[in-house]
This record gives C-alpha cells, sequence and structure tokens, in this order.
C-alpha cells in the first residue's frame, strides 16, 4: 500500500498543501457569498437587471478553468491571488443564480401579507425574504464550494499551491501515491466541506420550512 | 367609519378599474364587496390599507385622510386577511401573531398576554398549537390562525379579501360562522370581499354588488334579494336565490294586500256577492268603533256562508274573531308551521300587532312561490 506509505512519510507537506488549498477556496467562496448574496437580493425586483446580471455569470462559467487562472495573471501576478479572484468568478454563478431562486420562491401571498400588515421593505427582507431563502441560498454555498475546492486543484498550474500542485509534482515524477494522495485529498475535502455546510444550513433553516428535494 | 369620496384608479389612464366610487362605512358594520372578477371590489379594498393607491378620489377613516398617514403605521392599524392564509412558515404559531405587536414594539410580556387571548379565541389551545408551525395545521386552522393574527393588534378596521375561499365548503362554512360570533363582540369595521354571494348574504351587514369598477347596489341583504335595483343585481343575485334562503322571506312578502271589507252588520247574500264580484274567499269584517275609524273585528272565508239559510244572519255571527295574528317580519317556515298547526286557511298579517297588512292565504304562498322559482325549472 504505496499510497498510505507516502501519506504517513509526507503528512506533514499534504496537510499544508490542503490548509493552502482551504485558503484558495475558502476565501473565494466567502468574497462570492458576501458579493452575491447581497447582489442576488438588490437585483432580486428588478427582472430585466436580473436576466443580463445572469447573462453574465453564465458567461464567465463558460470560460475554461485554465484559460480563466491565464487571463487572472496579468492583473494579480501569479500565486494566490490571481487564483483565488478567478475561483471567486466561478462561484458568483451558483450563489447568485440560488440568492435569486430563493427569493422568487418566496410564495407571493406571503410577501403580500407582510406588506398588508405594514413590514418595510427592509423588515420584509430580513424578516421573511432570508429566512425563507437560505435554504436555497445555502444549496448554491454548496455547489460553489465543492466545485471551488476542485477547480482550486487547478491554481497550482499559476503557482497558487494548494493540493494540485502534489498532482501536478507526481505527474511530472510520475508518482502515482503522490498523485493519488492530492487527489483523494481533495474529493475528501469537498465532500467534508459539503458536510459542514450542509450541517450549517440545517442549523440556518427554520423547522417550519419542508426543504424541497434539491437534485 | 370609513368613507371613500369618488374614488378611482386606473393603471393605463384609459379604462377605470375602479370608476369614482362613493362608499361609506359605519363603525362597527361587515360590509361586503361582491362581484365577478374583475369589477375592482379587491382592488377597492386594497386602496384602503393602500396597498394599491387611488388614482383621484379620497379615502377617509374616521377623520383621517389616509393619504396624509404614513403607509406603513395605517397598515399596522388595519387587520388584513387574504386567501392564501399568508402565515410565515419559518415562525411558530405564536410568533406570527405576534408580528404586528412586534413591529410596533408592544411589550413581550404584553405580546405575549395577547397571543394566548387570541389563541381562546380561535379554539387552538395555547399549550397546543401555540409552537407549532404553519404547516402542521390543517387549512382552516391556518386561517383562523390568519385571523388571529390580523386582530393582534386591536385594529378597528380589518380588510378580508376572500379569507374562506380556498377551503372546502364544511370548514368555510365552519369559519363564516365563527366569524359572526367574534363580529358579535368584537364589533370591528370589517370589510370583506368575496365572489360568492352566498357569503356575502350571510355574513354582510350591508352589501355593495359591483361592475364595472362601480357599485350597482348597496343594502342590506334583504333589499338586495328582494328588490334587486336593476337586472344585473337580479341574475348575479340569482332568481332562484329567495328559494334558497327561505328564511329571508317573511310574512309581508307573502301576504296578499288585497283585501275585501265587509261589514259586520251585513248578511249573507251580501257577502256572497261581494266575493263573486272582487272573486275572493275571504272578507275582512269591520266595524265602525267610536272614534268613528273602520277598526278589524274578524274574517269571514267562503266555507262559513254555505248553507247558512237564515236571512238574519250577519257577518258578526259567523266571522272568525279567534285570530291567530301573524306579525309581519315573522318568517316563511313559521308562518308555514303556524298555518299546519292550526289548520288555517287564512291567515291576517299585522304590523306592529294593531295594523293589518293583508291576509295570507294557500293562494297568496302559490304566487309567491311561483315568482321566485326559476322560469327555467317551471313546467
Amino acid at each position: 500500500m504505496n499510497i498510505i506509505n507516502y501519506i504517513i512519510e509526507n503528512y506533514a507537506l499534504i496537510l499544508e498543501r490542503t490548509g493552502e488549498h482551504i485558503t484558495l477556496a475558502g476565501i473565494a467562496v466567502l468574497l462570492a457569498v458576501s458579493i452575491g448574496v447581497p447582489v442576488g437580493f438588490g437585483i432580486a425586483n428588478n427582472k430585466k437587471l436580473a436576466g443580463n446580471v445572469m447573462k453574465v455569470a453564465n458567461v464567465i462559467q463558460t470560460i475554461p478553468s485554465l484559460a480563466l487562472f491565464a487571463f487572472a495573471m496579468p492583473f494579480f501576478g501569479i500565486g494566490a491571488k490571481p487564483a483565488i479572484f478567478a475561483l471567486f468568478l466561478y462561484a458568483l454563478l451558483p450563489i447568485i443564480k440560488n440568492t435569486l431562486l430563493g427569493i422568487h420562491n418566496v410564495d407571493p401571498s406571503i410577501r403580500e401579507a407582510a406588506r398588508g400588515m405594514g413590514m418595510s421593505k427592509t423588515q420584509i427582507m430580513f424578516q421573511v425574504e432570508v429566512p425563507l431563502a437560505i435554504a436555497v441560498i445555502m444549496g448554491g454555498v454548496r455547489i460553489a464550494t465543492v466545485t471551488g475546492i476542485g477547480i482550486a486543484t487547478i491554481a497550482a498550474l499559476i503557482g497558487a499551491g494548494g493540493l494540485g500542485s502534489l498532482i501536478y509534482q507526481g505527474i511530472s515524477m510520475m508518482d502515482i501515491p503522490m498523485i493519488t494522495a492530492g487527489a483523494l485529498c481533495s474529493a475528501l475535502l469537498a465532500l467534508f466541506a459539503d458536510f459542514i455546510l450542509g450541517l450549517v444550513e440545517n442549523k440556518l433553516t427554520s423547522p417550519g420550512i419542508v426543504k424541497q428535494e434539491t437534485i | 367609519m370609513i368613507k371613500l369620496v369618488g374614488v378611482s384608479k386606473s393603471y393605463d389612464n384609459v379604462t377605470n378599474v375602479v370608476d369614482n366610487l362613493d362608499l361609506e362605512i359605519k363603525t362597527g358594520e361587515l360590509v361586503v364587496l361582491v362581484g365577478e372578477s374583475g369589477c375592482g371590489k379587491t382592488t377597492t379594498m386594497k386602496m384602503i390599507n393602500r396597498l394599491i393607491e387611488p388614482t383621484a378620489g379620497k379615502i377617509f377613516i374616521d377623520e383621517d385622510n389616509i393619504q396624509e398617514l404614513e403607509k406603513n403605521a395605517l397598515r399596522r392599524n388595519i387587520g388584513y386577511v387574504i386567501q392564501n392564509v399568508g402565515l410565515f412558515p419559518h415562525l411558530t404559531i405564536d410568533k406570527n401573531i405576534a408580528i404586528v405587536p412586534s413591529l410596533c414594539k408592544m411589550d413581550p410580556i404584553k405580546i405575549d398576554e395577547k397571543v394566548k387571548e387570541l389563541l381562546e379565541m380561535i379554539e387552538l389551545p395555547y399549550d397546543e398549537y401555540a409552537h407549532r408551525f404553519p404547516r402542521e395545521l390543517s387549512g382552516g386552522q391556518q386561517q383562523r390562525v390568519g385571523v388571529a393574527r390580523a386582530l393582534a393588534n386591536d385594529p378597528d378596521v380589518i380588510l378580508m379579501d376572500e379569507p374562506f375561499s380556498a377551503l372546502d365548503p364544511i370548514t368555510r362554512e365552519q369559519l363564516q360562522n365563527e366569524l359572526l360570533n367574534l363580529q358579535e363582540t368584537l364589533n370591528k369595521t370589517i370589510v370583506f370581499v368575496t365572489h360568492d354571494i352566498d357569503e356575502a348574504i350571510k355574513l354582510g351587514d350591508r352589501i355593495a354588488v359591483m361592475a364595472d369598477g362601480k357599485i350597482v347596489q348597496y343594502d342590506a341583504p334583504e333589499e338586495i334579494l328582494k328588490n334587486p335595483i336593476n337586472e344585473f343585481v337580479e341574475t348575479f343575485v340569482g332568481t332562484d336565490r329567495l328559494w334558497k334562503t327561505p328564511d329571508m322571506l317573511k310574512a309581508e312578502d307573502i301576504v296578499s294586500k288585497k283585501m275585501t271589507k265587509i261589514r259586520a252588520s251585513r248578511s249573507v247574500a251580501q257577502a256572497i256577492e261581494l266575493m263573486k264580484e272582487h272573486n275572493t274567499e275571504v272578507l275582512v269584517v269591520v266595524s265602525k268603533q267610536e272614534n268613528n275609524k273602520d277598526e278589524f273585528v274578524g274574517i269571514v272565508g267562503s266555507n262559513r256562508l254555505r248553507g247558512i239559510s237564515n236571512h238574519d244572519t250577519k257577518m258578526r255571527d259567523i266571522m272568525k274573531v279567534d285570530i291567530t295574528r301573524i306579525p309581519s317580519d315573522m318568517p316563511l317556515d313559521a308562518v308555514l308551521a303556524i298555518r299546519k298547526e292550526k289548520n288555517l286557511r287564512f291567515s291576517p298579517v299585522f304590523e306592529n300587532q294593531t295594523k293589518l297588512i293583508g291576509i295570507i292565504s294557500n293562494t297568496s304562498i302559490l304566487n309567491v312561490l311561483s315568482d321566485i322559482i326559476p322560469e327555467s325549472e317551471a313546467y
């Protein structure tokens, strides 16, 4: 079992790479949440604007990840910065999309009742829309995180480090256990992050809301 | 009191959804706006809590022009119940009821008391229901909570937009009855919108029948049923409506006001002659009193004249005097029950116990029935 030996012998390196990986994906997703969610709420009531924003986000999503990393380099140099920027752009789409979806899914009669009872727009947003949309928004965050962790492995190519560097180093050295260790850790990290975010989602969602089965 | 003065609403500046409408609703009155969809009834109602702003006209609640009030403050003082209930699914029942008081920064202890009181009133025990979520309640229970929520801030005015339309017929009837019971003690000013004329008749102190953004008739339910102002109201109400709600028919509605009078001193032959002449089977016997006025003293039916050969027999000898006096506001079913029980052929109907206004006979009842049974069903 070469792979187990490899991990035991190199656990310090692997931990370091995992730490870098978490930093890359984590910062990118946090940035995407802090910008994507407010943007989603800001444009939800403007159908045309929401459509345009979604178009832009969709276009970004179609750019191959490697190319996006390359495009970021002239602006941010090499290393973690361009990687985080590219990952952030990738994370935006699922987060904005799910935020919009979550808000649009709020039953219009609930909103009407809220207005009729004399709630201000801000009160409706924080007391009604956010709690009702939170599960769907968190769904977007989970997708963004899982894909972000996956794509972050490519960031090693522009010198950002992370678990990707184990994989690329392994490829150039034909070191199968090294490649496997990098890939395995990345996959486990994604699963673990998804699990944790699932717990957060449950914590934030009121038990009064029946969660829709998501595909 | 709610007063709408010349209120119009137009979305395209061409057609008025609500057209120069005047409406006055007294304090403590339950007024139903009824009409087909698109007649402007919901729009009219939503202008009262400014969910929709009028294009023209003014709306007053008591003395205040609502345009001059702060929108959200106005709405917090008006209860609002909608068809799809609109409870907040993420909040428990007690929190749902507490929404408006919380918005108004009411003391939490007082809010708690109010919630308990309201849950008791809608017969959902606090211990059992306060901490449940809306989805754990049936549709009828949810709408009860919807009503409780609207009452939480003790508003004087409540707007109800087809609140029972989405419920099954049995639950709907239950909630309608509960609303009537509540209204008995609460005496709120309620504006109730529905497309269901049955519901309107059942609940309304007054009904405003609307069409094309105008009020066609604004009257008590009985008046709308008995005296529809035009063909539209008549068709909308349905010609068979009275037949379906016979308790709305009173003695005065089925009475025959054509009475033939005869003096107590007249003879049998004269009575027979009068009956022939007026084509009637019953005569009202009157006699001159001290104040020189004719007073009702009895009735004579054709059966009492039969076989009497004595020429000296006068009306006063054969008339019926122990008469069951039917009050003019007695409902039809009660009249029928008395007639059956006492085997009466002719029942004089009195207004204020003294003034005779006519006589109910089988013929007069048949006449009324043939009027209200829809023509398509007549054969």
